[in-house]
C-alpha cells in the first residue's frame, strides 16, 4: 500500500534502498549521508533486506568493493559524500569506464578545505568529468523517486553506466517532509530483476573485464563509453515518464517553472531551485515575467533541452553552489555557454556562485539575482558576468 | 504557512522537537518541514532548529528569519543569541522559564507563554531534556498540531526506551497550558 509518512533526505534514499533490495551495498559513512547507512544497516539486521552490506575500511574501498560486485552481475549500490566520493574519484572512472550500472547516493557537502561538513555541489561537479550520469534532486520526494528511477536508467543495456543521485546536504538529507512511498510490490515491478548483460561469473560465457587495453584500441572503447551517456539522456526521459505515468510524479531532464512567457530566468539545480520558486511567484505577483529553469539531468548535459527551453529569455543567471578556481567560468554556467553556443541560442548569461560551505541562501538574496537580471535585461548587455552571492568583503 | 525557530543547546533536543512537531502535522495531512540551522552540534552550544507548516507544499530551502513562533528550551541563551530576531508581529515566545527574565523585553503585540520545564523535565526523566515538554507547550498555545497528532510523532520519532515517558511530558505540558488558556497565560506573565 502506498503511504505518506515523514522522511529526511537520507531517509527516503534509505527507504528506496530497503525497496530495491540490492545485493551488494559496499558502504563507508560519512556526514551527511550517515543516517543512510545507518538506517540501510538497520534494515540488513533486521532482515529487511537481503543485501550483503559490506563494511569497508575507506571509499575507495567501498567503491572498489561495488565495481566487482556489479562487475559478478548484481545489483550494486553505494552512498558517500564530500571527501569520500573524493577518495571514490580514482574508483568513479573505473566503474564508468568499465561500464558498472551502479547506483550511488551522493549528499552534496562541500570538499575540504578549510574543513567544512555543510552543503554545496563542489563535490558531485567536481566529478563531473567522471562518465557518470548525474541527477539532482530538490526534495526527499525526489530523492525516492530517483533513486528509484535511477536502478532502471543504469540498468538499462543500451545504457550500462553508473548513476549518481544528488541531493543537498543538510538542506536535503536532514530535512523530514512528508514523502510518499509506493508499495514494495510496486517498486520491485518498476525496477524489475537485475539481468546482466555481462557476467564475469558466467561460467558458459567467459569474458575478460578491466583488461589493459592500448592505443590501438583505448580510444574507441572510451568513444562507445561517451557515446552511451550521450544516448542515456532519453532513456533518463523514458524511465521518468513512465514513472510519472505509472505513479503520478513525471520527471524529465530540466524543469521550467514558469518559464514559457518569462523574460528574465534563472538556471540552477538541487535545492535552491526550490526557494527560487517563490521568489518568481513573488516577481510574477508584481508583474515581472520571470522564470526558473532546474536542470535535474547535469550529466549527461541536456544541450537541446536547456538552449530550447532558454532562447527567448532576455537574461538569465546561472546559480550553482561551486566555484572552479582559474577558469573561466564556473561549470555550470560554462557548460550552459557551451550548450548555447552550440544550439546558436544568443541570450545575456551571467554567474552566481552561491551557497558555498553551508552558507544559507534566502529567498531575499535570489530577489538579488532577479533583480540584477531586470537591469541586464534592460540594458541589453551585462555589467558583470561572475558575481558572488552574498560574499563579504570583496565588493 | 506558519514557522517556529528553536533555540537550544547542543543535547536538550531541539532538532528532535523540531522533528517531532513537523511530524505531527504530517500525521495531521499538511505539509510540513523541519530541519537543523546548519552549525556544529557541539554539547551545549547554541543550536537552532526549524519547523514549517503549510497547507500546500513548501518550497522554500533557506533557514526560517522571519518565525510565527520561536521556542526557548534554555533561558540562559537570553543572553547569548538574540533569540527574538526577526520575530513576526503577532507572534508567540514560549520560554522555559518559572518568571519573566530580568531585562528581556517582550516585542509590543507579542505573545509569551512562559512553562518552568526544567524542573519537570528532572523529576520524570532525571535529566533537563525538555524538548518534548516544550513541544507540549507550544501545541497547548496554539493551534499548530493537536494532542493526538503530536502523541503519535512522540512515540514514532523517539527511541522506545524514552517514548513512555515523553508521552507523558508532552500530554501534560500541553494539557496545561491549553487549560490555562494563552490569554491567561500571557496575562499572568504580565503581573511577574
Amino acid at each position: 500500500m502506498r503511504k505518506k509518512i515523514g522522511l529526511t533526505g537520507d531517509g527516503a534514499a534509505a527507504e528506496a534502498m530497503r525497496q530495491i533490495d540490492p545485493e551488494v551495498v559496499a558502504v563507508y559513512p560519512i556526514t551527511p549521508q550517515t543516517e543512510i547507512v545507518e538506517r540501510f544497516a538497520e534494515f540488513v539486521a533486521e532482515g529487511l533486506v537481503q543485501t550483503e552490506l559490506i563494511n569497508v575500511e575507506s571509499e575507495h574501498s567501498a567503491l572498489s568493493a561495488c565495481c566487482g560486485s556489479s562487475m559478478a552481475g548484481v545489483r550494486t549500490m553505494t552512498c558517500t559524500s564530500a571527501q569520500g566520493l573524493a577518495l571514490m574519484h580514482e574508483m568513479l572512472y573505473i566503474a564508468a569506464g568499465n561500464r558498472l550500472p551502479i547506483v550511488m547516493v551522493n549528499v552534496n557537502r562541500t570538499l575540504s578545505a578549510p574543513i567544512n561538513i555543510h552543503n554545496d555541489q563542489s563535490d558531485s561537479l567536481g566529478s563531473r568529468d567522471a562518465g557518470w550520469i548525474q541527477l539532482y534532486c530538490e526534495n526527499p520526494q525526489e530523492v525516492y523517486d530517483t533513486v528509484i528511477q535511477a536502478v532502471r536508467i543504469a540498468e538499462d543495456h543500451q545504457v550500462m553506466l553508473p548513476v549518481m543521485v544528488c541531493l543537498d546536504g543538510f538542506i536535503v538529507s536532514h530535512n523530514m517532509e512528508p514523502v510518499e512511498l509506493l508499495d514494495d510490490g510496486e517498486v520491485k515491478e518498476f525496477i524489475g530483476e537485475f539481468k546482466p548483460r555481462l557476467n564475469l561469473l558466467d561460467t558458459e560465457r567467459p569474458i575478460t573485464a578491466g583488461n589493459l587495453t592500448l592505443p590501438e584500441y583505448f580510444f574507441e572503447h572510451k568513444y562507445a563509453q561517451v557515446y552511451a551517456l550521450e544516448q542515456s539522456k532519453e532513456k533518463i526521459e523514458e524511465v521518468g515518464r513512465e514513472f510519472g505515468d505509472r505513479f503520478g510524479r513525471r520527471y524529465g531532464l530540466v524543469e521550467g517553472y514558469k518559464l514559457d512567457d518569462a523574460e528574465i530566468a534563472v538556471i540552477t539545480l538541487g535545492s535552491m531551485a526550490g526557494t527560487a520558486r517563490v521568489a518568481v511567484d513573488a516577481l510574477r505577483g508584481e508583474g515581472i515575467k520571470a522564470g526558473l529553469l532546474k536542470m535535474r539531468c547535469y550529466r549527461p548535459f541536456p544541450v537541446q533541452e536547456l538552449a530550447g527551453a532558454l532562447k527567448n529569455i532576455r537574461a538569465a543567471a546561472v546559480m550553482e553552489k561551486a566555484v572552479s578556481p582559474g577558469a573561466p567560468g564556473p561549470a555550470v554556467f560554462s557548460d550552459i555557454i557551451a550548450a548555447l553556443y552550440r544550439q546558436s541560442v544568443r541570450i545575456n548569461l551571467i554567474s552566481y556562485v552561491a551557497g558555498l560551505g553551508g552558507r544559507d541562501v534566502p529567498v531575499k538574496s535570489i530577489h538579488r539575482v532577479y533583480e540584477h537580471l531586470q537591469k541586464v535585461a534592460a540594458s541589453g548587455e551585462p555589467d558583470r558576468i561572475l558575481n558572488y552571492l552574498d560574499l563579504r568583503g570583496w565588493e | 504557512m506558519q514557522q517556529v525557530r528553536w533555540h537550544g543547546r547542543g543535547g536538550q533536543g531541539a532538532v528532535t522537537a523540531a522533528k517531532i512537531l513537523g511530524m505531527a502535522a504530517v500525521y495531521e495531512g499538511k505539509y510540513a518541514q523541519s530541519f537543523p540551522a546548519f552549525g556544529t552540534e557541539r554539547r551545549g552550544a547554541p543550536v537552532q532548529a526549524f519547523t514549517r507548516i503549510a497547507d500546500r507544499p513548501i518550497r522554500d530551502r533557506s533557514q526560517v528569519y522571519n518565525p510565527d513562533y520561536i521556542v526557548i528550551l534554555d533561558p540562559s541563551l537570553l543572553r547569548v543569541v538574540d533569540v527574538l530576531a526577526g520575530l513576526r508581529s503577532g507572534g508567540t515566545i514560549v520560554l522555559n522559564a518559572p518568571v519573566l527574565p530580568a531585562g528581556f523585553i517582550i516585542p509590543p503585540g507579542s505573545h509569551l507563554v512562559l512553562f518552568h520545564a526544567t524542573p519537570l523535565a528532572l523529576e520524570v526523566l532525571g535529566s533537563p531534556i525538555v524538548n518534548t515538554i516544550m513541544a507540549g507547550a507550544l501545541a497547548g498555545a496554539t493551534s499548530l498540531v493537536g494532542l493526538e497528532a503530536l502523541k503519535r510523532a512522540v512515540i514514532d520519532v523517539l527511541p522506545e526506551k524514552v517514548a513512555e515517558k515523553n508521552l507523558y511530558l508532552v500530554i501534560r505540558a500541553y494539557e496545561q497550558v491549553a487549560g490555562a488558556g494563552r490569554r491567561e497565560v500571557h496575562l499572568a506573565v504580565g503581573n511577574n
